[in-house]
């Protein structure tokens, strides 16, 4: 793969030179403590840039899967698809690995057999240019196995003292470069050796852990456990963990009629496993009545039955779940908590206390 | 661009009362090319769309040994059932599909064959009843249990008292209670008609060259969870081997094609990996019932 040197002060240049080839999209701060990707409106924008940002509010996904949109339109003759969107090309600046791996995930579950083409059609002219960074308190992609990634990014910069180590992960990403080459530099090896170094600063930096290898065995055993009642006494179903979790992606599909009575439009919506109705079937029989049936679902299918099906599993760390609970869940502790952890001196059933 | 979310239209030709909330509605893709090209296996299912309203998955009750006319035994229970009792012959629907693994017919050639159906749960195996009757030669012997509550929820009931007088095949009809004195088939539990027939090694019964020891018999059962239970209880008694008990699922969909999550049970999706499930798969499923 090719590396190229870009100094710090020549970042803003380069940002500002994308708005060549499409519309550009930066972290930028939202409230006290929040973050969004936003569009530049004008190169003034570029100010606005928050550069050392832990977690936007919403992951990538409100981009490629939007959280709500019309699958195709009806009437008394038949079916009729959207309008297929614009060929504008997107620019997203500062993506964290985790949430590039969380793009990955999607990719894995809207192709397959059956591409979902809402998804793919909007995702094919987006870049994605990656940032590396420190993890705060509620970061743990370490452990998730995410905090690099291989994959899934135009460009990526790494942060060493005075420069960015970009890695230039696809031709696209080459052409950006290319857009203007001036800025860029030959790496050196004092440059490479900056690079580990800050690798291994920031793997020091993690303050929480989580062993995922042996969590779908100790989760199964532990099925029948106290812990998820309680669990699902203090989450209120509010559906804020999956609606900003990267990989939360199912979905309801509704009608909706228009004023003739005849024609309308079906639709989609972001859904969450933790709403009441998500396993109830016609008739009223719920296959997941109570909560903590529906709490440890999104849980076990997190780090087991995705995992069953692709490979992997589909968490990727980013720590916006345990950040935006209202009722402060930290699915990390409490993982924790389940496996034993810290207690390994005493009894380890997490039921008998 | 395909699109699997979109259905295509399709109009109902007719609908046959089966009984107070249970209809068949047989339907027909409007295009010609899309008809042809349907193409499904028994336990599959399709999404029905009433515009306006929403989709919902239903299995397919007709055999792909009659293709052209689609056969959807319907329950009205939803929204969309609902909607769907309210259309006459002739209306509009979408369809897509068909979707879901079915039957898993390849290994049940040349064994013999046992369907057992509650209730409503005869809809999904009448597709398979056909199927092995019109591929007659392909199975050995082919065994039908079904029960109803009483004579008036017996579905598909002239169709199936016409198999009585076979001798290709065992057809054994069952109500658990006969308010009407009419009925002319055996009277009790499903599990009852066990005794009627000698699935035990060993125990041989009266039927023709029948060897349906549980180890060449694959078991298709479909019916109210109480039924599952004591089904399966038996089978299990007669020896037959987890992986050749076949159970269809019922889950809330909304895609169909293993995107929307709804339908998932432990590690599988009841819409690509079902919705016919061994015994042995359901076992290791959590939240199955």
């Amino acid at each position: 793969m090719k590396f190229l040197k870009l100094s710090t002060n020549n970042l803003h240049e380069f940002i500002l030179s994308l708005r060549k080839l499409g519309e550009v999209h930066i972290p930028i701060k939202k409230g006290e403590k929040s973050f969004v990707f936003r569009k530049m409106n004008e190169p003034g924008d570029i100010d606005k840039i928050q550069l050392d940002y832990h977690r936007t509010i919403l992951p990538l996904k409100k981009y490629f899967y939007h959280p709500t949109e019309t699958m195709f339109e009806f009437s008394r003759d038949g079916f009729v698809p959207p309008e297929q969107p614009l060929n504008v090309h997107d620019i997203i600046f500062g993506v964290h690995a985790c949430d590039i791996h969380g793009v990955l995930t999607l990719d894995l579950v809207f192709s397959g057999k059956y591409q979902d083409d809402y998804y793919f059609n909007r995702k094919k002219n987006v870049s994605i240019i990656g940032l590396s960074c420190m993890p705060d308190e509620f970061c743990f992609c370490n452990s998730m196995g995410t905090d690099y990634v291989e994959t899934g990014f135009d460009l990526f910069l790494s942060e060493t003292p005075g420069a960015y180590l970009v890695r230039v992960g696809t031709s696209k990403g080459d052409d950006m470069v290319n857009l203007s080459k001036e800025l860029f530099g030959e790496i050196t090896h004092k440059d490479i050796d900056a690079h580990k170094e800050y690798s291994l600063a920031r793997k020091k930096a993690f303050k929480r852990s989580l062993d995922i290898r042996n969590l779908p065995e100790i989760m199964d055993l532990e099925y029948e456990s106290n812990l998820w009642d309680e669990l699902g006494n203090r989450c209120t179903s509010c559906g804020t963990c999956s609606m900003v979790c990267p990989t939360c992606y199912c979905y309801r599909i509704f009608d909706t009629i228009n004023m003739d009575m005849e024609s309308g439009m079906r639709r989609r919506q972001w859904d969450c496993c933790l709403f009441r109705d998500h396993a109830m079937v016609a008739g009223g029989h719920n296959f997941r009545q109570s909560r903590s049936d529906r709490f440890k679902h999104r849980w076990l299918h997190k780090q087991q039955s995705f995992a069953g099906v692709f490979g992997r599993p589909s968490c990727v760390g980013c720590g916006r779940c345990i950040e935006d609970c209202p009722a402060s869940i930290d699915i990390v502790a409490e993982s924790n908590k389940i496996q034993g952890v810290g207690r390994e001196q005493s009894c380890l059933s997490p039921t008998t206390e | 661009m395909c699109n699997p979310y979109m259905p295509h239209l399709a109009k109902i030709i007719r609908i046959i009362p089966q009984m107070d909330d249970v209809r068949l509605f047989q339907v027909r893709f409007e295009d010609e090319k899309i008809r042809d090209e349907f193409k499904h296996r028994p336990g599959q299912f399709v999404m029905v769309s009433v515009p306006g309203i929403g989709e919902a998955p239903i299995s397919i009750s007709s055999s792909p040994t009659r293709p052209g006319i689609i056969e959807l035994c319907i329950r009205r229970a939803g929204k969309v059932t609902d909607a769907l009792f309210k259309l006459k012959e002739n209306d509009a629907i979408g369809l897509r599909g068909p979707y879901g693994n079915g039957y898993f017919m390849e290994k049940i050639k040349g064994n013999n064959l046992l369907i057992v159906a509650g209730g409503i749960g005869m809809a999904p195996l009448r597709s398979l009843l056909w199927y092995s009757l019109d591929n007659r030669d392909d199975f050995r012997d082919i065994i039908l249990m079904y029960g109803a509550k009483n004579p008036n929820e017996v579905l598909f009931k002239d169709e199936l008292f016409s198999l009585l007088h076979r001798d290709d095949i065992k057809c054994l009809l069952t109500v658990d209670r006969d308010d009407t004195g009419t009925w002319e088939a055996n009277v009790g539990v499903v599990t009852k008609l066990f005794d009627l027939v000698g699935l035990d090694q060993g125990k041989d019964n009266s039927f023709n060259s029948m060897d349906a020891s549980s180890v060449t018999t694959y078991a298709a059962i479909c019916g109210p969870p109480i039924m599952y239970q004591f089904v399966l209880q038996k089978l299990i008694e007669c020896g037959f081997p987890k992986d050749r008990i076949m159970m269809s699922l019922e889950r809330r969909m909304q895609c169909g094609i293993g995107k929307c999550l709804h339908c998932s049970v432990g590690h599988k999706y009841t819409c690509t990996d079902g919705p016919i499930f061994t015994y042995w798969d359901v076992m290791n499923m959590q939240e199955v019932v």
